[in-house]
């Protein structure tokens, strides 16, 4: 695999064929925010939080930073008004889903989103897939999926696989930017598999 | 409706991940809804995880997962029929099927739905019932023409 030289908000890197422009900056000590990003997983490209431009044909395009490979000489900045403005209104619609998210909010003041700009839909679930895909990826579980489509969309656990599997692992709590998952498994844990009563042997 | 029928579908497409929608379609076709029973089969046999077996299943408006009726029948309320009274058509349907749309009857006689153009307007208004089309329909001739079906 050959080496790619590009540079990076002014900042000359060479990374291997196949990275991505998101691991490139991070090379280069050039931070991009993200969401649903996760070292270990598959890039997806969900959230758009990540978005930079790159020079093309004299002018600027948007790219996700996560998803879109290295090519040579490319040149990238990661900060520019557009940029922030975009980010805001993606940080601004996500936060009406999930407006109390700490991990949004701290992206929120970073970039001046104001929580409330749109009309409050509480789904907690801002479908970044993190916990669908680790538990696909990572462990191979499948325990938790994505059902419907569209503003419909949500997270659903299938229970006869989280009741055997989820109680000792629960790794994916963690990685939930809104919390969302962590009340969906208690509910389709009270719903489908419930607990023994304290006390009890198993 | 038994594991032995699941199989026989699953075995006419080859048992191949690829298969999982066309599996799906004859077991909807068939039964008119996708029984729990067979979701299991299918993941089983095809090795596809269950979790993307329920985001397909819910995925697409051709698959159901609760029990639909023998005969599905769509008024459409699209701007043509709408104008030519597909108001008072769909009233006369919901009378004589006795359900609402989205809904179906106990009998699992009758699933109602109402769709927004079947593309021949020149007809309305028009109801769908298995797949044929019936057209410049008044009130009563709608009520009637349910009455062929059991």
């Amino acid at each position: 695999m050959s080496d790619v030289p590009l540079r990076i908000d002014g900042k000359d890197v060479t990374v291997p064929e196949g990275t991505t422009v998101l691991e490139a900056a991070r090379r280069a000590g050039v931070e991009i925010p993200t969401l649903c990003h996760h070292p270990r997983l598959a890039p997806y490209g969900g959230c758009r939080v990540c978005v930079v431009e790159t020079e093309f044909r004299g002018g600027w395009r948007l790219i996700a930073a996560c998803v879109y490979p290295v090519e040579s000489g490319m040149v990238v900045r990661t900060r520019s008004e557009k940029i922030d403005r975009i980010r805001r209104s993606v940080l601004e619609l996500l936060l009406a889903h999930a407006p109390d998210s700490a991990k949004l909010q701290e992206l929120a003041r970073l970039y001046g989103a104001k929580r409330d700009r749109f009309a409050p839909d509480a789904s907690y679930c801002i479908h970044c897939g993190l916990c669908v895909r680790y538990c696909a990826e990572v462990k191979g579980k499948f325990a938790v999926g994505f059902v419907d489509r569209g503003i419909r969309k949500e997270i659903a656990f299938v229970p006869g696989i989280a009741a055997r599997e989820c109680r000792d692992c629960k790794e994916c709590f963690e990685l939930c930017p809104t919390s969302y998952l962590q009340a969906a498994f208690v509910l389709a844990e009270s719903l489908a598999f419930p607990p023994p009563p304290a006390g009890a042997k198993p | 409706m038994d594991i032995a029928e699941f199989d026989r579908v699953i075995d006419q497409h080859g048992a191949e991940p690829s298969a999982l929608i066309q599996i799906l379609l004859e077991i909807q076709r068939r039964h008119h809804w996708l029984p729990p029973a067979a979701l299991d089969r299918v993941a089983e046999r095809l090795g596809v995880p269950m979790t993307r077996v329920r985001h397909i299943a819910t995925f697409y408006k051709a698959f159901s997962l609760v029990p639909k009726g023998r005969h599905e029948v769509h008024v459409c309320l699209g701007t043509a029929c709408h104008v030519r009274g597909a108001e008072r058509v769909l009233d006369a349907v919901r009378d004589a099927a006795g359900i609402l749309p989205g809904e179906t009857d106990a009998d699992l006689r009758f699933s109602l739905e109402t769709v927004n153009c079947l593309g021949c307007c020149a007809l309305g208004p028009v109801m769908v019932i298995d797949g044929k089309t019936h057209g410049k329909l008044s009130p009563a001739a709608a009520a009637d023409a349910l009455k062929s079906y059991e």
